[in-house]
């Protein structure tokens, strides 16, 4: 018995939201007792003896260069027969892009029940039951998992990363490598220096801002504060910023330590998508903007006379 | 060519979210139900579009619910499928839930199914990949684009911090998502067409559940904002850095 762990990587490094997964798994594996143990798929140029910092014990590879941009399916697949080696009992995974693609199919391939977009640890005292966010952000639901086998993908910055001292043992994984039934045409990067989806620091401009000429107030601050850039619906549908830095219900859904709303009136389907984000913030020149009634901190005022003064501000935070 | 849209009954964004029976389940009295927006405005009107370009013969919706659901398999009849099931049976299990179209998608000879990426009431993104390994068909992920060639299809998807262009040969799963197509709303000869179309009524198949819903809870209220003066905004700075901390 174990948990394991799958770790999605990009350009041969870990990802921030793998950290968290590995520190979720690893806590989870000490709560049930079990060792904890990792996949690392493709070739990743990372230290991964030091993945024990995380409190991972063994850490399994497949170097395998076609496998750095493959399909979920084959993902899925090398997985399932991982897990049936190990004999592992949880399997957890990032709720993200691949972790979405990868987790309901091998829900089936192991008969495992899948709860997507955990944001805390399972409770273990009764039954196997996992806290999630339900109904865009407006309750959480307990979701009970009654299958022997488990799987959770975890929701990007919902679980802190914490570090102790160990080393894992790295252990290559001969696996039998499925065909693809998925021709991989091209790629193409489209995010900006900061992936929106793992930012803890996110700062968004609306309809408010007038026009694309004018989105310095936002990048400005983004760039001194090492943070991602957003907008709202509505700034992506008239191509003022690109469609995926679109938050809100029919864009991405996202979990910051800090969220900055300049000129978004704060809509309810806009809401949707990041009312999960630990620190509000509301820039709006109209005091009745229902954004407000969500947010933690606020200025009633002009964000052309105030961002240069926040970000001059953030600057001498920084130099101190 | 045959294509098979999930739709998904879910309460409209601004319904109240309460529960009833202890917190053990949504309080449905007085909402408002809409159509899933990502099965309505992406994998439904994509459906629509190819269509009307000639490569799609028929557009078969597939729903799980009680009666309630019928006046949204009204609406997606209304936009433009052309005959609906509906899987008489109440679950939130996505295991059950895939098991269900997955029989129906079996025997129906689709070249193509589609689902939006997830649900706006329980955002699982599950039955899409689930109904994908239960057929061996291959399984597309957040698409934002898909057009049809013969047998092979060519889709755009969303990955982590970009996007990815693939080709597949049908039949496939995929998984919809802005980008796919644009929101529609239904005409009054759509409306009117929609009331004899033919909706089928099935018993569910058996199937196991994975999951199930242990209670509810509601996130606690905000404190309220905290005001900052237009004129000094570097003490919104001094706040988030000593008192929240996020900075």
């Amino acid at each position: 018995m174990s948990v394991l762990i799958f770790l999605d990587q990009a350009d041969g490094h870990i990802r921030k939201s793998s950290f968290e997964a590995a520190c979720y798994g690893s806590q989870l594996a000490a709560q049930l007792g079990v060792p904890a143990e990792t996949l690392v798929i493709g070739t990743v140029s990372d230290d991964l003896a030091s993945l024990g910092q995380y409190g991972i014990n063994t850490v399994h590879t497949i170097t395998e260069n076609s496998l750095n941009q493959a399909d979920g399916q084959v993902f899925t697949q090398v997985i399932a027969e991982l897990v049936r080696t190990i004999n592992a009992s949880v399997v957890v995974l990032s709720n993200n892009m691949l972790g979405k693609a990868i987790a309901p199919g091998l829900s089936v391939l192991l008969k495992a029940g899948l709860v997507s977009g955990a944001i805390d640890l399972p409770t273990t005292s009764n039954g196997f039951v996992v806290k999630k966010n339900v109904f865009g952000g407006k309750a959480f639901a307990h979701v009970g998992i009654t299958t022997p086998l488990k799987i959770i993908t975890l929701n990007p910055n919902s679980f802190p990363i914490t570090k102790l001292e160990a080393k894992a043992t790295v252990k290559p994984f001969v696996a039998i490598i499925p065909p693809s039934k998925v021709k991989v045409v091209s790629t193409k990067k489209v995010e900006g220096e900061v992936s929106l989806s793992e930012a803890e620091i996110v700062i968004s401009g609306g309809r408010g801002l007038k026009g694309p000429e004018n989105w310095g107030l936002v990048t400005d601050l983004a760039k001194v504060l090492g943070a991602a850039t957003a907008c709202s619906r509505p700034v992506a549908d008239i191509n003022w910023r690109p469609h995926h830095e679109h938050v809100g219900q029919t864009g991405l859904a996202i979990a910051p330590n800090l969220y900055v709303a300049i000129g978004i009136s704060g809509a309810i389907q806009h809401l949707a998508g990041v009312n999960r984000s630990k620190t509000i913030v509301v820039i709006n020149k109209d005091p009745e903007a229902p954004f407000f009634k969500s947010a933690d901190y606020g200025i009633v005022g002009d964000a052309f006379e105030i961002m240069p003064k926040i970000t001059e501000a953030v600057k001498k935070l920084k130099n101190k | 060519m045959k294509i098979l849209v999930c739709i998904s009954k879910t309460p409209d964004t601004t319904a109240k979210v309460t529960f009833t029976v202890n917190n053990t389940k949504f309080a449905e009295e007085g909402v408002q139900w809409i159509i899933n927006p990502y099965d309505e405005w992406y994998a439904l009107v994509r459906a629509i579009e190819l269509k009307e370009s000639g490569i799609v013969s028929a557009i078969h919706l597939i729903t799980l619910g009680n009666a309630d659901c019928d006046p949204i398999i009204r609406k997606a009849l209304a936009l433009g499928g052309d005959e609906a099931i509906r899987i008489n049976a109440d679950s939130q299990d996505s295991f059950y839930i895939a098991a269900q179209i997955a029989a129906v998608a079996k025997e129906g000879n689709y070249d193509l199914v589609l689902t939006g990426k997830e649900t706006i009431d329980y955002s699982g993104s599950a039955i899409g990949g689930m109904l994908a390994a239960l057929l061996e068909w291959p399984f597309i992920s957040h698409a934002t684009h898909l057009t049809l060639e013969n047998s092979q299809a060519t889709l755009v998807k969303e990955i982590e911090g970009g996007e990815q262009t693939d080709q597949v040969q049908l039949p496939i799963v995929v998984s919809c998502q802005k980008g796919m197509a644009e929101q529609r709303i239904p005409n009054m000869k759509g409306i009117m067409g929609a009331r004899t179309k033919t909706l089928t009524v099935r018993e569910p198949v058996a199937a196991d559940s994975f999951t199930s819903f242990v209670q509810f809870d509601l996130p606690a209220a905000k404190a309220g904002v905290k005001l900052v003066s237009a004129d000094h905004p570097e003490e919104l700075v001094r706040l988030l850095h000593e008192e929240a901390k996020v900075i």
